[in-house]
């Protein structure tokens, strides 16, 4: 089979099932893609993830890794002969390891409070542009987090980077006018096949996240 | 340890992620230097070492910092080679990785979340052990190991103070011998906290955050 034994039960829209492509197409990984329908998860999904019920998942030869970043260090493990997504030393890699806990810690609960709130909460709005300012401190005026090389840091955050459009709009923001240089390193990043084949059309999102608030009472 | 190797631990007596840096600092060998916060006047250090979190754990390796105790431990573990704390095996080091993140999301020291969740979750970790071996780890005593086993004792104070027993013998078996077994071993129980203290400390920090939650309401 092309696939090699590997699954990837994801969702589109998913900047977290997105870090696991984008990983696979870095290491030329072929793998079998299923997308889930959340609302209605499928029997193969809460077999390989009973605790969470949640995507992604990658399944290798019949065996379920669950967690984005755990499946990011998984691949890197175990198909290691080229493109190492983590440094190699134990410094920068646990560097590597707080910045990619930082964008889980705290962008993703501050963009969830951009998209579920009315445009005008200022707040909410305020504190995501702080924690991107904090990660455009780290990336300083290296290409890639870390250095001349992309890896696992880039790959954590770029996949936010499709959501932009929608919590500019929804959020009344601006993002490109507070964090230049980010918005410059995921353009950056863009230029990689693994990045712009991974990611989910903006416009799309969009929509999607329009839907979601729609279906919370939001609008 | 290399001569003139520099480690030191700044933590806060009784943080269960400060105890996990100097456990596996100890089941290395690794000697370091303990430096107590006073985390109602951080120290310039800390903030200067943690200026994006300013939380304990920090672990300062011959100058150098790193912060987030799971990060630590994983640190230690690919600094120094002895006594592995995470398995070999790919998909087993995932396992870990991913019951260590589980402890995280679920049994943080928030002690204003629900007794009864906190229960559940507990059930849920069990089933990370295997009959017939002792711990997360298998035979030895490993990362998730090293992650959970604080709950056998904040869990107990916990479970005291709001008179549920969290840790349940009966309910978890595994869980509750695996954590017997972690915190008896001699080179960790004497890191712990003494319990009397643990337990004031504990109690004047939950009445801080009903009076919090009271006065917002």
């Amino acid at each position: 089979m092309a696939s090699h034994g590997v699954v990837l039960l994801n969702s589109w829209v998913s900047m977290f099932g997105m870090r696991v492509m984008i990983a696979l197409k870095e290491k030329g990984v072929e793998y079998e893609y299923r997308e889930e329908n959340l609302t209605d998860k499928s029997q193969l999904l809460l077999e390989m993830n009973p605790i969470h019920k949640k995507i992604p998942v990658l399944i290798h030869n019949g065996k379920p890794v669950c967690e984005s970043l755990i499946i990011v260090q998984y691949i890197d493990e175990v198909w290691n002969e080229k493109y190492p997504l983590l440094p190699s030393d134990p410094y920068q890699r646990a560097q590597a390891r707080f910045w990619a806990d930082y964008v889980d810690q705290k962008l993703y609960g501050a963009l969830r409070k951009v998209l579920f709130t009315k445009g005008e909460e200022q707040e909410e709005a305020k504190e995501f542009v702080d924690v991107l300012k904090v990660l455009e401190g780290a990336l300083g005026e290296m290409p890639y987090f870390g250095g001349e090389k992309f890896g696992y840091v880039d790959i954590a955050l770029v996949t936010f980077y499709c959501w932009f459009y929608a919590y500019e709009t929804l959020g009344g923001l601006n993002i490109e006018a507070e964090c230049p240089k980010l918005i410059a390193w995921a353009k950056r990043c863009m230029e990689r096949e693994s990045v712009s084949k991974s990611l989910a059309d903006p416009h799309k999102v969009y929509d999607f996240a329009v839907g979601l608030r729609k279906k919370f009472g939001v609008d | 340890m290399a001569t003139g190797e520099e480690v030191k631990v700044l933590g806060y007596w009784s943080s269960p992620y400060a105890l996990r840096v100097k456990w596996a600092l100890k089941l290395k060998a690794v000697e370091f230097d303990y430096m107590e916060e006073d985390l109602t006047n951080k120290s310039a250090l800390l903030l200067q070492l943690n200026p994006v979190h300013k939380k304990i754990p920090v672990l300062l390796h011959n100058g150098k910092p790193v912060a987030e105790s799971l990060v630590i431990m994983e640190y230690v573990d690919e600094t120094w080679k002895q006594n592995p704390l995470l398995p070999q095996h790919p998909h087993q080091r995932a396992i870990a990785r991913f019951w260590a993140k589980f402890v995280d999301e679920k049994e943080g020291e928030e002690q204003e979340k629900a007794a009864k969740e906190a229960r559940e979750h507990l059930k849920t970790l069990e089933s990370g052990l295997e009959e017939g071996k002792p711990f997360f780890g298998g035979e030895s005593i490993g990362f998730v190991d090293i992650a959970a086993a604080w709950i056998g004792v904040w869990g107990e104070i916990t479970g005291e103070i709001v008179g549920i027993k969290l840790v349940d013998e009966e309910a978890m078996p595994l869980l509750t011998a695996c954590f017997q077994a972690v915190l008896q071993t001699p080179l960790l129980k004497e890191c712990l906290p003494p319990r009397a203290e643990l337990l004031e400390h504990s109690k004047r920090f939950r009445q801080k955050l009903m009076a919090a939650a009271a006065a917002s309401t």
